[in-house]
């Protein structure tokens, strides 16, 4: 009497396939066959890349090149929590990536490689899931970068929105290029690549259930590439901020505490489209402390301010640039706007959330 | 925001600052009433374009400010209680109560919800029966008409859990109590526009009359502001005393006829505290005797929480008008957005806050600054 061969079981995979859970479950973030699962079908496909695909503990990256010929590395990292997940104009995956993306291109890098962690709550549809996943490859191939090591956990239902993602960055900043409040000057020129406030009212006007005559779209885009365009233009670019959280109130005050020196700016040259005007007008808010995601801020020496804006002009998302105001030597640590009708108030830094007016 | 973009002019706003000076001949103190005014002035620098014999007071016309302690530690009673969702517009959570706020209590795990009108309480009313909505309620008699219809609308949909706090104040006792205020310096006043809108402009002449004082009726836009002050002052150096209409776009003599004919049915007049100045008699509105089964002070038996002001807040005295916010010795020091003893501090629209947000720590440091960027 023979004995039947064993099993193989090498080319076994569970015959119980993630279409049976529309949700995401506890187990999805056990580290077992269903992470690995969770991992094949929505992950792996949406970021696909050989640094990526080998699955390893980590992923080692070839940058002696670059660094060899002069380049630094810059590093960032940023979390993302945003209700609701997706938004007119953008999704949290678009701002996963975009968010990191700029914060190096702040630095004049230009991003190479993301990491990326998931947060999951339990109970998110597989399919949500999909999606968020899905705009952040997408995001990812627009902004030219690779997602080459990642985590996902689930945490238990009513411990998390649906979602939360961190990112981090490494990216490489070309020689010669060296941005810092150190080389802001008084006479400096500050400039604002495009429209103020999109992004923060895009996302109250659909948490709120708020509708205004026209939509209001998330700005959420990767400056990398406009960043370059003006750095080619004038590689002396003093310093670059994107203006997310606080909006641009908080970083124009941050720069000019971190150098010391003054700035003011001009109320009728802030580019703040009508339907945002409107609504913060309407809810009693500031669109100078509304976020913004696609968006920077650039002080360059007033010699170069012209062909800074002309780069910028050229460039998708610097169209709408704008100069709004100089760096003084006046009233150091303070921003001062004048007002359309000729008087002066300063900009205060928001406190924290803004909160709508009563009437 | 193209109707709004033409009230912000620049060369017509200097052309009727110069106007101003041309015929201000003495000094002259003005009182804008609304805290949507003061806002508005400090945010644009309308003062700084006013000659120097023309004095603005900030008046008491924030509704988030002088709502009285007890409502605010009122609210906080409700609530905390299990099964409430408390809604609340979003500049009431961070004024502060006897010892917390609504964030804090939000953050101990209350229900607590910013909502942008009552009916959106309504709404959430309907969609939880199982539990007691309760809406904040307060604001001068712009925001009474809403708040009246829902509660119309509560009684129509037989909401039995949707209840209100109610905390209403009305603009004309206050001008009365100011001008009968020992140490007064208020000569005119700018009638909060908004407020006339839906109470037009009848109430005033018999006030313009008694106390010899103008009364005009103005609006927001700097442009709106600075005519309402001309009027103001070529009324005062004419030595005339009248209510006149410098809003006429927006306010009618008769105001919103609908909207006071529901503010009577749902609201009954009530002598109120207003939050660092005292009661001042028939100054607010409660709920009607035929609505009182709405009213949460009731429902929740809250009526005799009381509260102490902080010894440090001088907010009465900005709120009458005797002391600027800078002069406050709290200012800036005990009293911060962060850390605000008052609601003056808090709200959009107060003064103290107001000043704290525009840099006006001294008072020359800003009317000093100049701006040469091209």
């Amino acid at each position: 009497m023979t004995r039947p061969d064993p099993p193989d079981m090498s080319r076994f995979t569970c015959p119980a396939p993630l279409a049976d859970y529309p949700h995401v479950v506890l187990g999805h973030g056990g580290g077992g066959i269903l992470s690995r699962d969770l991992i094949e079908h929505v992950f792996l496909p949406a970021f696909t890349n050989p640094l990526l695909d080998r699955l390893g503990d980590s992923t080692v990256v070839d940058l002696t090149a670059d660094l060899a010929a002069g380049g630094r590395l810059v590093l960032s990292t940023d979390s993302y929590v945003v209700r609701p997940l997706f938004f007119p104009g953008g999704s949290i995956g678009d701002l996963a990536v975009n968010g990191t993306v700029n914060d190096l291109a702040m630095s004049g890098g230009r991003p190479r490689y993301l990491t990326a962690a998931f947060i999951i709550e339990e109970g998110l549809p597989i399919e949500t899931l999909g999606d968020v996943v899905t705009r952040v490859g997408r995001a990812a191939a627009v902004a030219g970068v690779q997602i080459v090591t990642g985590d996902t956990k689930v945490v238990e239902r009513g411990h998390g929105d649906g979602v939360y993602i961190t990112t981090a960055g490494v990216g490489i900043v070309p020689p010669g290029v060296r941005l810092g409040p150190d080389a802001v000057r008084p006479g400096d020129v500050v400039i604002a690549s495009g429209t103020l406030g999109d992004h923060g009212m895009a996302i109250m006007s659909v948490r709120e259930g708020l509708a205004f005559e026209a939509e209001i779209m998330s700005d959420s885009a990767p400056l990398h590439g406009l960043v370059a365009a003006m750095l080619a233009a004038c590689p002396t670019i003093r310093l670059l901020r994107d203006p997310t959280r606080g909006g641009v109130a908080t970083s124009l005050g941050e720069i000019a505490v971190a150098t010391n020196l003054g700035i003011e700016i001009d109320e009728p040259s802030l580019p703040i489209r009508p339907v945002v005007a409107a609504a913060c007008e309407l809810l009693g808010l500031d669109p100078l402390q509304v976020a913004n995601e696609g968006k920077l801020l650039a002080i360059v020496p007033e010699a170069s301010a012209a062909a800074v804006l002309a780069a910028m002009h050229g460039h998708e998302h610097g169209r709408d640039a704008v100069a709004i105001g100089r760096v003084v030597d006046r009233h150091p640590r303070r921003v001062v706007m004048r007002t359309a009708i000729g008087a002066t108030r300063i900009v205060p830094m928001p406190l924290g959330e803004q909160l709508p007016r009563i009437c | 925001m193209k109707h709004l973009a033409e009230y912000r002019d620049g060369d017509t706003a200097r052309r009727l600052a110069a106007e101003i000076g041309r015929i201000v001949t003495r000094p002259w103190a003005l009182m804008e009433v609304c805290g949507g005014q003061t806002h508005s002035i400090i945010r644009n620098g309308v003062d700084q374009l006013l000659p120097p014999e023309v004095e603005l007071i900030h008046g008491p016309g924030c509704p988030v400010c002088v709502t009285p302690l007890e409502t605010i530690d009122r609210a906080l009673a409700i609530a905390a209680r299990p099964g409430v969702i408390f809604c609340s517009f979003g500049d009431m959570l961070r004024v502060p109560g006897s010892r917390d706020n609504l964030f804090a209590v939000k953050a101990r795990g209350a229900d607590v919800r910013v909502v942008y009108s009552p009916l959106d309480a309504i709404a959430l009313a309907k969609a939880h029966p199982d539990r007691e909505v309760v809406f904040l309620a307060i604001g001068f008699e712009t925001t009474a008409p809403a708040n009246a219809m829902a509660v119309k609308l509560a009684r129509q949909h037989g909401l039995a859990n949707f209840s209100m706090l109610v905390s209403h104040v009305l603009v004309p006792p206050a001008i009365e109590a100011i001008m009968r205020s020992p140490g007064n310096r208020v000569s005119a006043f700018l009638a909060a526009g908004h407020v006339c809108s839906v109470m037009g402009t009848w109430q005033y002449p018999p006030l313009a009359e008694r106390f010899r004082v103008p009364i005009v009726v103005t609006g927001f836009e700097p442009l709106d502001l600075l005519e309402g002050i001309r009027r103001t002052v070529a009324q005062l150096e004419a030595g005339r005393h009248e209510v006149e209409n410098a809003y006429a776009r927006v306010v009618t003599e008769r105001g919103n006829e609908a909207a006071q004919r529901v503010i009577a049915e749902v609201f009954a007049p009530v002598d109120r505290a207003w939050r660092g100045i005292g009661v001042i008699p028939d100054s607010g509105w409660r709920l009607a005797d035929a609505y009182r089964d709405f009213d949460a002070e009731i429902r929740f038996a809250v009526g005799d929480v009381t509260a102490v002001e902080s010894p440090l807040c001088h907010s009465g005295e900005v709120l009458k008008g005797t002391l600027k916010p800078n002069q406050c010795p709290a200012f800036g020091r005990e009293c911060t957005p962060r850390t605000p003893l008052g609601a003056t501090m808090v709200s959009s629209e107060g003064a103290c806050a107001a000043y704290y947000h525009a840099g006006r720590f001294v008072e020359p440091a800003i009317a000093g600054a100049t701006h040469d960027a091209s």
